[in-house]
């Protein structure tokens, strides 16, 4: 009967286990969330040079400063895939080191975007000034709040890891978890690219 | 005994619209253009659509159940004939469509002057809350909700809109387009037939959008020359403080002429997208 | 303290919505006193509102359409009438603030909330039982999907009587509804009713996906899988697409208004054009989301009541996925009239054409379904004749349109309007109905009248054709959508028998509620026993009516298309129901009613500038998120003695 099994097709072996359901569950989550930064992308490509007499991304983006901000976030999804290798070793204080790696370098990642937005708004450059600008920060805002929110599911999965434990339903969660987190990677990417590399040419 | 009634009414409301004015009664090249392609496309499309109502109610009434003398062919789900047939026919309709589609777009585009040797006469149209203005750069007068043209004469617009979205709309005429705030939009009109012909916006734009409405006068060349004079000789002249007037909202406004207008009015109205005032004086 | 909001909002001045408010919130008051005189609160709790069983969460959202179906039609009532006599010199009953509204709201709660909650809930109650499974991907989900689109409708209704509606037509084109030219709270009742049930109805499509994709039967592969799953996968495919769009473009005109951007206005380089693009991209993904389903429905029902496979099954499958993946690429044909040039123009309007090939196709294989069939003239099969005769009369308006030159002299005509009520009414409302009267012994364990079905029917057909044939040449004779009053009186009388047409629709729905009504008191003459009232084809009806809250005992072993029928012919009445083992299903969960309240107070907090409400609000929301992710019991077990007496009392029945 074994040797049948291996030969019944995927599609007809009957309802997936539970994590696989949910990793599609997550993917497709993810998916409309690109679908979302989409959108945005397509808005700042229209808007890009609506800067109304205003300043445009040439003269306003510190490319160093970006570079920072990009290696925290990269560095991060680095150590997130080394807090989820922590979880397949079942190794409580890896998961909690690489977890903690991680939310620092995500929390940097914040604090060097928002020192760049204050900076900005001290100088009077808002979004009420341009369609660019309304689309950066749109754009850009949307990314670290997703980031933001991210950090906050990060706090609250260690928090359930300590107090329920390493069972299957929280692991499972750590896992989406890094999923997300390396899309807002993804995305960052893009945004690197098409927003602050984008504005130079 | 569905059909036949539904026939009767499609045939008397076709007919009763080809005596009304409107879209199936152009009076212009582009109006007359676009009436043929719809025409033609109708009755392509129902040489397809008329069989498949008149099979729906006949294989559903012959195989009904209790019909004995119906065949039944309780298995069959596949035919590869028909299978091609079937997806043959569609494809063949709207590869002919296409072709129109493709054909008539260009040819109709907005922008596409139309073939006349004569020099069209320049308008420019503001829409405004809740009227329309209509200037003449190259004859220095200026209309509001009342456009006046020579038969026969082909006319180049350029529209904008002082706020929000509208559409300059001349059903008997032909294609509408939008105006848009900061954007000058293009349509070329011409009218073969003297005459009154009514005129709208096409786009909700708030309030008192049910009264933007403006008459197309056309008349002679001589009278619409007549026309200009008078505008002329009566009325203000339409500079930015007239203009800030007109752009405050109101409705219902009666047709009335500008005797001159200031140069460069619209590019102005252009560059400097409204933010015009919007809620009805109470 | 309380924002913007005071007591001026309530429209004392205004008696059509006043005197509506007074009368929903009577009977509303009404309804609960009831509930609670008669107990009925614990047994509503546990059973319905907290419910994360697929089937109820489908009954609720098909009530709550129906019930938003009122409301809408009342919109269109009003609008007809007003019509009707607003010709020339006079102005009609309804002034145009007031009127605004109205076509606004009707357009709004039509689409969302009527034809989406619909097509949602028939998916919902079907999916699973086709597929042969217990539940949908992820039950609780499923709740909070079902009452966050529950938040978004008690919003719109709250505008009637706090406030007031958006007054720039069902999709809000700026700069018009930008806050310099709407600073009221109407576009923001729009937006944040919106953006709530989108997020409700994005989070049911991951759903959906995720149960066709990975919850089937044992041995039910793509191939067979029943149409209508198909048709369901492709709506749901194109939900998670197109949903989020939606979502970030009212995101953007929220930030226009609430916090000063510029995406959509008309100074500082805002771009009106834009929205019109991106929410196009949604807005036709969104016509072909409700639509889908239906075709679903009509293979399913025209299949079984001709006795017959469904002809051509691999090419309706084909066409379906083609027209989920084409509709994604006809947008501007929604805009031909803004002046992209002959190429764009011309390039948008021959795929939509091409998106006509597969529908033709479709209705080709119905025909061929129904040729050399045994037809039996059931109430679905009246709707879907119906269907077929009017959706390609509508379809054959919507290809004339989507030539670019004939879109000039029709585009936000009455012309327009007449051909996308054909194919909604036509497609998807006759689908609605089609499913509802199929489906419901099903969920009920009584099928409905078929004689008072009937005049239903006929009703909607009669009264769909004299209210919109009308219009079809008023559009043709110059007359523009969105009009409050006109001055040509030669277009009065075909307003006259619009107003006519919508009165018969009227009786229509007076009708299905007599139906029900009727059905429900005389239940025991049309008792469904044996769970296969119709002689069906495919799963669910394997079924008992209803079915257990676990839905199959043991799993079913597929192993062909339409698996219920070969059964039957193969000699099996029903499923195997060799000893079952316990089974787990979902627990029932507040958080989907508790997070919709939360979702309520943020948005009219939101809307009315309460700012420390709107806070509690989110706050309240993601707490009971939190709370909930702490919970470990998410399933009770079904003993297998329970299920084992359960099952005898199935095979005691007659038939």
């Amino acid at each position: 009967m074994s040797a049948l099994a291996e030969e019944i097709p995927l599609a007809e072996r009957g309802p997936a286990p539970t994590r696989i359901v949910v990793s599609v569950g997550v993917w497709l989550f993810l998916l409309s969330d690109i679908v979302i930064f989409s959108a945005l992308f397509a808005a700042y490509a229209v808007l890009a040079q609506r800067t109304a007499g205003g300043p445009s991304g040439a003269q306003l983006f510190d490319l160093k400063h970006v570079f920072l901000e990009t290696c925290c976030l990269l560095v991060s999804s680095f150590t997130c895939g080394l807090c989820v290798l922590a979880l397949e070793r079942r190794s409580r204080t890896m998961i909690y080191v690489w977890a903690a790696v991680t939310f620092v370098l995500g929390l940097s990642f914040i604090s060097l975007e928002l020192s760049e937005f204050i900076g900005m708004f001290s100088r009077g450059i808002n979004p009420t000034r341009s369609a660019f600008l309304s689309a950066f920060f749109g754009l850009v805002g949307t990314h670290g709040l997703h980031v933001t929110a991210g950090l906050c599911w990060l706090a609250v999965m260690m928090a359930q890891i300590a107090t329920l434990g390493l069972r299957p339903k929280v692991a499972q969660r750590l896992v989406c978890f890094s999923l997300f987190w390396h899309a807002l990677d993804l995305v960052w990417i893009g945004v690197f690219t098409i927003v602050y590399l984008g504005a130079r040419t | 005994m569905r059909v036949p009634i539904k026939a009767c009414i499609v045939l008397v409301l076709l007919e009763s619209a080809c005596t009304s004015s409107g879209v199936l009664d152009p009076h212009g090249p582009v109006g007359g253009a676009e009436r043929t392609i719809l025409f033609n496309a109708t009755v392509i499309m129902l040489a397809v659509v008329v069989p498949v109502i008149l099979a729906t109610g006949l294989f559903a009434w012959w195989f009904r159940a209790g019909n004995r003398k119906a065949r039944r062919e309780l298995e069959w789900s596949y035919a590869g004939r028909i299978e091609f047939v079937v997806w043959a026919i569609p494809a063949l309709v709207v590869l002919f469509l296409g072709g129109i589609s493709w054909i008539g777009s260009h040819d109709l585009d907005p922008r596409t002057r139309l073939q006349t040797a004569s020099t069209p006469i320049e308008v420019e149209v503001v829409s405004l809350d809740w009227k329309w203005l209509f200037i003449y750069p190259g004859l220095n007068v200026a209309s509001v909700n009342r456009l006046v043209a020579p038969v026969g004469t082909p006319l180049h617009f350029r529209l904008t809109s002082a706020g929000v979205m509208n559409s300059f709309f001349i059903p008997q005429l032909g294609s509408q387009i939008y105006t848009m705030a900061g954007m000058a939009t293009e349509l070329n009109l011409q009218a073969d037939d003297q005459g009154t012909f009514a005129g709208l916006s096409a786009q909700f734009s708030g309030d008192g959008f049910s009264d933007m409405r403006f008459d197309m006068t056309v008349v002679t060349p001589q009278a619409f020359a007549q026309w200009i004079d008078a505008a002329r000789a009566h009325g203000g002249s339409l500079g930015p403080k007239e203009y800030a007037e007109l752009t405050r909202p109101s409705q219902k406004e009666a047709p009335r002429t500008f005797a001159a207008v200031s140069p460069k009015l619209f590019d102005a109205i252009l560059a400097t997208p409204g933010t015009a005032p919007h809620e009805t004086p109470k | 303290m309380f924002g913007k909001l005071s007591l001026a909002a309530i429209p004392l001045d205004q008696p059509i919505p006043l005197i509506t408010s007074a009368v929903i919130i009577v009977l509303l008051a009404a309804i609960l006193t009831l509930v609670t005189y008669k107990g009925w609160w614990p047994y509503l709790w546990r059973e319905w509102l907290t419910s994360t069983d697929h089937k109820r969460i489908g009954v609720m959202y098909v009530v709550l359409s129906l019930v938003m179906l009122l409301r809408g039609f009342s919109d269109a009532i009003m609008m007809r009438s007003q019509l009707a006599v607003a010709a020339g010199a006079a102005a009609g009953y309804l002034p145009p603030e007031h009127y605004n509204q109205i076509f606004s709201a009707h357009g709004t709660i039509m689409i969302f909330f009527v034809a989406m909650t619909f097509v949602i809930g028939l998916m919902n109650f079907v999916v699973p039982l086709q597929l042969g499974v217990r539940d949908v991907a992820f039950p609780v989900l499923n709740s909070v999907s079902f009452w966050l689109t529950a938040a978004g409708v008690l919003l719109v209704n709250v505008s009637l009587f706090v406030g007031e509606f958006a007054r720039t037509g069902w999709l809000a084109y700026p700069p018009l509804s930008e806050i310099a030219y709407s600073p009221g709270v109407g576009v923001d009742y729009y937006l944040w009713s919106l953006q709530i049930s989108g997020l409700g109805t994005l989070l049911a499509g991951i759903n959906f996906t995720t149960t066709i994709l990975k919850l089937r039967a044992p041995g039910m592969s793509y191939s067979r899988m029943p149409i209508f799953c198909w048709t369901a996968l492709a709506s749901n495919l194109l939900i998670v697409a197109a949903f989020p769009i939606l979502t970030a473009t009212f995101a953007m005109l929220l930030l226009d208004r609430y916090l000063g951007f510029h995406f959509f206005t008309n100074d500082a380089g805002g771009n009106p054009m834009m929205y019109i693009n991106l929410i196009w991209a949604w807005g036709h993904p969104e016509v072909y989301i409700l639509v889908l389903p239906a075709f679903g429905v009509f293979s399913e029902v025209i299949a079984t009541f001709s006795g017959k496979p469904l002809f051509g099954r691999r090419s309706m499958v084909i066409a379906t996925m083609a027209i989920c993946m084409l509709s994604f690429m006809v947008w501007l044909h929604h805009f031909f009239t803004m002046g992209a040039g002959a190429n764009v123009n011309a390039f948008f309007g021959i795929m939509t054409m091409i998106i006509a090939v597969p529908t033709g196709v479709k209705v080709f294989n119905w025909l061929f379904t129904l040729y050399r069939g045994e037809v039996r003239f059931t109430a679905p099969v009246y709707w879907s004749l119906g269907f077929m005769v009017t959706f390609v009369i509508g379809g054959m308006t919507g290809v004339l349109l989507a030539i670019p030159p004939a879109d000039f002299v029709l585009h936000n005509s009455l012309f327009l309007v007449a051909h996308f009520h054909n194919v909604i009414i036509g497609g998807v409302v006759f689908g609605a109905m089609a499913g509802y009267t199929y489906w419901f012994p099903k969920a009920f364990g009584f099928t409905l009248d078929e004689r008072l079905g009937k005049a239903a029917f006929w009703c909607w057909f009669i009264g769909f054709y004299l209210a919109f044939m009308p219009l079809y040449e008023l559009g043709l004779m110059g007359a523009t959508r969105r009009m409050q009053h006109y001055s040509d009186m030669s277009w009065q009388p075909l307003m006259w028998v619009a107003f006519a047409g919508a009165l018969v629709i009227f009786a229509g729905i007076c009708f299905t509620i007599a139906q029900l009504v009727y059905s429900i008191k005389t239940r025991d003459r049309r008792r469904d026993t044996t769970g296969d009232p119709w002689n069906g084809r495919t799963l669910e009806w394997s079924t008992a009516s209803p079915p257990p809250p676990w839905n199959f005992t043991v799993l079913p072993q597929v192993s062909g298309i339409d698996e219920f029928w070969s059964m039957k012919h193969a000699g099996k009445k029903s499923l195997s129901r060799a000893a079952p083992p316990a089974i787990h299903v979902p627990r029932a969960s507040p958080l989907g009613f508790l997070t919709a309240f939360s979702a309520v107070m943020f948005g009219f907090a939101s809307i009315w500038h309460i700012w420390w409400l709107a806070i509690a609000g989110l706050v309240g929301a993601i707490a009971l998120l939190l709370r909930h992710s702490w919970r470990l019991d998410t399933e009770v077990q079904v003993s297998a003695s329970d299920i084992a007496k359960y099952e005898t009392q199935q095979e005691a029945k007659p038939g």
